[in-house]
């Protein structure tokens, strides 16, 4: 038997890449929840093509799942300890995901001539010396496999699609992880389909026993378990987040949850995931298009629900008209927009902060919305829920930007208690209020009452057409377009003296402020820490407030001589500061490469402005 | 999914709302909105169970002039938005007033939708032939040929016939109706408001200023006993001033034919089945056109099936009656979790 070193990590990115259809999400999955049932805090991203099967062995369906586990993890890593790669092709693609020296571990089975080539290597990069800077561990993951399974399966089909589950024994006995998890979710996946629970049963184990019975491997890592506040915790991805921060806000506004939406990468899950909580009421409408899906959530509205949809930046333009509608009709809606790359179809499966102007500014005529950002996937359910507040206590839509990296990206999340959640009151009005007219506004909040059909004596008429202040017949007076144009804008404006103030993480005197907003935050939090361990003076504020800003923003800017506003587009953040704060001077560190931020290239970046 | 009736008898002025009726002097609308305020008092309902939706164009402003609640939304988007009314409370007697600009063009395909999911809404579909409110281009019901601003040497479109599409998409229901002829256009909409699922009935309604006549050629006085085909479901059909003129079934085609000569006699005239799921020849019916054929008007399809409210409530009822998921915290709890102390 081997003698192996066991070393202690703080934290671990491992990485699962192989074809579209290899199960690598399923594998990286499986080894997140189990190390999350160990403890450890997560965070994952999962990275995978437009296309469901693209060619195989072809850079092109290359599929991934990066994991990261550790004491405290802000985000899903930038580059990766471990890399698993299932044939040639995911290793070409990933290779400069992989720090230097981490491990590989490669299916030897998989890098056949033929697969080497398509994979775009001239030979077989196993064969030289291009991976001597790396621990590379040559397994011949497919022959195991079949010999794993021959009990159970002959064909050859069925047997190599367990590969996955050979890898995923392997990284189970490189972390010191128990397999019992795996077993259990296997049992419950193929209930009833006892070969395939038993063949996967078997490569689970074989994968972990290779690894202990051969001398592959030298060493053995431990992640210590996160020192986390105490309570009862699940695994959840931003969609499904957003999703039940939809329906909690519901339950505590005491009205049904409606959602019009059309499927659109990477917002699907939202819908799919609304669809099954028909238990719950949730009233679900698959709609024909995106104007569809944002026109019955605004019916629904009408109606006396709260209507939502569910959308991504192509999604969001095709609304644009129709949550010109709501401004109007001044309605409660929320828009949930997991961003994408852009523009056009773009980027369809990666990740950018670019909808915001969109989201802001995006409509005919003087349309202001509220849009509020969620920052971690966990906290998409807190956003989802104060977007609902916002827009039924404010009757105002509400644009929630989520992107692609949280909504598919998963952490852990503490189950909070419905009890510790914030009442909602929605302003409707009173049946047969003989003094109630449609538009008559609160004079401190601006915000008109909301009568439904089905009310007595409430019965009226509204639409797009610009509405008489008060009374809500149709007006094309010129001032009082002016006025209620105002009326618009303040009632959002006000906004701001129901929301919390900004807060500012690190020093007041701090020579560098970073600013952020939305997806970004776990990178930015991650880089800013590090520098201050290093004795840098830098501070960090996060926006999850966007429209209105909160009250203290223009205070907080004033304070730092230099400030850097970082996020995943052309400056877009930036710009909207600029126009609110004029005459500040503003550094940005902009990305558009469809990934999310790395801490390294922060950290570089931020070195260099201090140093100027 | 019962919508509540009214406990006192309501009359037409309970309808009549405070708006100045603004559309022109002569508009078939006028009379489009009378018999809607007529029949509404005799259906029934509360008031305010109520909900006229609409989209934009001269007939999407119809909500303003009926005393209920109303909704007057964007261009082409009245289906969408009505269905939201719908599915969020069923419990409403949802109401859609359309022009053929918004339900044939850019509303085209919610039009399509609604129809097909058979949404329990009933849909009147102001057909003129023509965009009013922008003052005259042609519509997609525009004839052929027709000169308009935006057709100065002729429409070269093929028209959409309404009644195709809804027949095309399985609707429940498809009537026909006449500005003019405010009894039949009474009856009609009665008639739709009575049928479960999406009712649809096309009125061809005259726009005075931009496409005065359009439809003269079957509403002329002079050719309308000809050309104006009344069905009544389980009755022949028969039209012409004395009625001596049928419709028989010739291979697969309709005919028209003539009683007493040739030896047709009334027994071989095809009797109106409304509710016949199988859509040939109320496909048929809807197509004819002169000068060939009468046009069909009253209802002309009427099949029950379950609507998509129904279904979807019923399946919310069971899924109701089966999760152990009661509230949101046995959802937050349900699946994987674990406690750290």
């Amino acid at each position: 038997m081997t003698q192996r070193k066991l070393i202690e990590k703080e934290d671990v990115v491992v990485k699962f890449v192989g074809d579209s259809g290899d199960g690598m999400q399923l594998t990286g999955t499986l080894f997140s929840d189990t190390s999350a049932l160990d403890g450890n805090d997560i965070a994952t991203f999962p990275d995978y093509p437009a296309e469901i099967r693209a060619p195989h062995n072809t850079i092109a369906g290359v599929s991934g799942f990066q994991v990261h586990i550790g004491k405290k993890v802000y985000s899903s890593g930038d580059s990766c300890d471990v890399l698993v790669a299932m044939n040639p092709a995911s290793l070409k693609a990933n290779l400069k995901w992989a720090k230097k020296g981490a491990t590989l571990i490669v299916d030897t089975d998989t890098f056949t001539q033929e697969a080497v080539e398509k994979a775009g290597y001239t030979k077989s990069p196993l064969d030289d010396d291009s991976l001597s800077s790396f621990n590379v561990i040559k397994a011949p993951i497919t022959k195991l496999t079949t010999e794993a399974v021959k009990d159970v399966f002959t064909d050859k089909k069925s047997a190599e699609r367990c590969r996955n589950m050979f890898a995923l024994g392997m990284i189970f006995f490189i972390f010191d992880k128990g397999l019992e998890h795996t077993f259990a979710f296997l049992e419950r996946k193929f209930k009833n389909k006892e070969d395939i629970i038993k063949a996967n049963k078997e490569v689970v184990k074989a994968g972990y026993v290779y690894c202990e019975n051969t001398d592959v491997l030298q060493v053995q890592m431990h992640v210590p378990e996160a020192n986390m506040e105490k309570g009862k915790y699940r695994n959840i991805t931003g969609n499904i987040a957003a999703a039940w921060g939809l329906l909690a806000a519901a339950e505590k506004a005491h009205l049904p949850l409606f959602l019009g939406s059309y499927p659109i990468t990477p917002a699907t899950d939202i819908l799919v995931e609304l669809c099954k909580h028909k238990e719950l009421g949730a009233r679900v409408f698959q709609a024909e298009d995106e104007i569809a899906g944002i026109c019955s959530a605004i019916g629904a509205s009408f109606a006396g629900v709260i209507g939502c949809t569910s959308t991504s930046g192509p999604g969001l333009s095709l609304k644009s008209e129709a949550i010109g509608l709501a401004v109007m009709t001044e309605l409660p809606l929320v828009i949930v927009d997991v961003q994408r790359g852009g523009p056009a179809t773009g980027l369809p499966t990666k990740t950018e902060q670019s909808d915001l102007m969109q989201a802001l500014f995006g409509r005919n005529g003087e349309a202001p919305c509220i849009v509020l950002a969620s920052s971690t996937s966990a906290n998409c359910f807190y956003w989802a829920f104060e977007a609902v507040r916002l827009s039924l206590e404010h009757m105002t839509p509400c644009i929630l930007l989520s992107d692609g990296y949280l909504g598919n990206g998963s952490q852990l999340f503490k189950i909070p208690k419905m009890s510790d959640l914030p009442e909602i009151h929605p302003p409707f009005a009173t049946p047969n209020d003989p003094n109630y007219l449609p538009y008559k506004r609160d004079p401190e909040t601006f915000v008109r009452q909301w009568a439904v059909p089905g009310m007595e004596g409430l019965r009226h008429r509204i639409g797009g057409l610009e509405k008489l202040n008060g009374k809500g017949s149709i007006s094309t007076d010129n001032a009082n377009h002016e006025q209620m144009t105002f009326f618009r804008n303040a009632k959002v404006e006000k906004i701001a003296d129901f929301i919390p103030e900004q807060e500012v993480y690190g020093d007041q005197d701090a020579d560098l402020l970073v600013i952020g907003w939305g997806g970004t935050h776990g990178a930015l939090e991650n880089a800013v820490k590090e520098m201050r361990q290093e004795g840098k003076k830098i501070a960090f504020t996060h926006f999850n407030y966007i429209c209105p800003l909160p009250k203290n923003t223009g205070n907080i800017i004033n304070k730092y001589k230099k400030i850097v506003v970082c996020e995943l587009n052309m400056g877009q953040f930036a710009n909207y500061l600029r126009m609110k704060f004029q005459g500040k001077c503003f550094y940005q560190y902009n990305k558009i490469q469809g990934l999310p931020f790395e801490v390294s290239e922060l950290k570089e970046k931020f070195n260099e402005i201090l140093g100027e | 999914m019962a919508i509540e009736h009214s406990k006192v008898e309501l009359t037409k002025q309970d309808f009549v709302s405070d708006q100045m009726v603004k559309w022109c002097p002569g508009c078939g609308d006028h009379s489009i909105l009378a018999s809607v305020l007529g029949i509404f008092p005799k259906i029934g309902y509360k008031k305010e169970n109520f909900c006229v939706v609409s989209g934009i164009g001269c007939s999407s402003r119809f909500p303003y002039y009926v005393n209920t609640y109303g909704f007057h939304g964007i261009h082409g988007r009245a289906a969408a938005i009505a269905t939201g009314v719908k599915i969020a409370n069923p419990k409403l007697s949802v109401w859609i007033n359309s022009g053929d600009g918004d339900a044939t063009a850019i509303g085209c395909n919610h039009f399509v939708q609604i129809v097909r999911r058979n949404m329990d809404v009933n849909y009147i579909l102001f057909n003129n032939r023509i965009y009013g409110l922008t003052k005259g281009q042609y519509s997609p019901t525009t004839k052929q040929g027709q000169i308009t601003k935006t057709s100065p040497y002729g429409v070269i479109d093929y028209p959409i016939n309404p009644g195709e599409l809804v027949i095309g998409a399985r609707g429940t229901f498809f009537a026909r109706a006449i500005d003019n002829n405010p009894k039949t256009l009474g009856d009609v909409c009665m008639a739709m408001a009575n049928h479960d699922g999406a009712a649809i009935v096309e009125v061809l309604q005259n726009c005075v200023i931009f496409n005065n006549k359009t439809h003269e050629e079957v509403t002329g006085k002079d050719v309308k006993d000809d050309r104006q085909l009344w069905l009544e479901h389980g009755k022949p059909m028969l039209f012409g001033k004395n009625k001596e003129k049928g419709l028989i079934l010739r291979g697969t085609r309709l005919e028209v034919a003539e009683i007493g000569k040739n030896g047709v006699t009334e027994k071989d005239i095809l009797v109106h089945d409304e509710t016949t799921e199988n859509s040939g020849i109320h496909m048929m019916l809807a197509q004819m056109c002169p000068p060939e054929f009468p046009m069909a008007f009253g209802v002309i399809r009427a099949v029950k099936k379950p609507t998509y409210n129904q279904l979807f409530e019923k399946q919310m009822e069971e899924v109701k009656a089966q999760s152990k998921i009661k509230c949101m915290d046995d959802l937050l709890n349900s699946g994987e979790t674990w406690e750290i102390k």
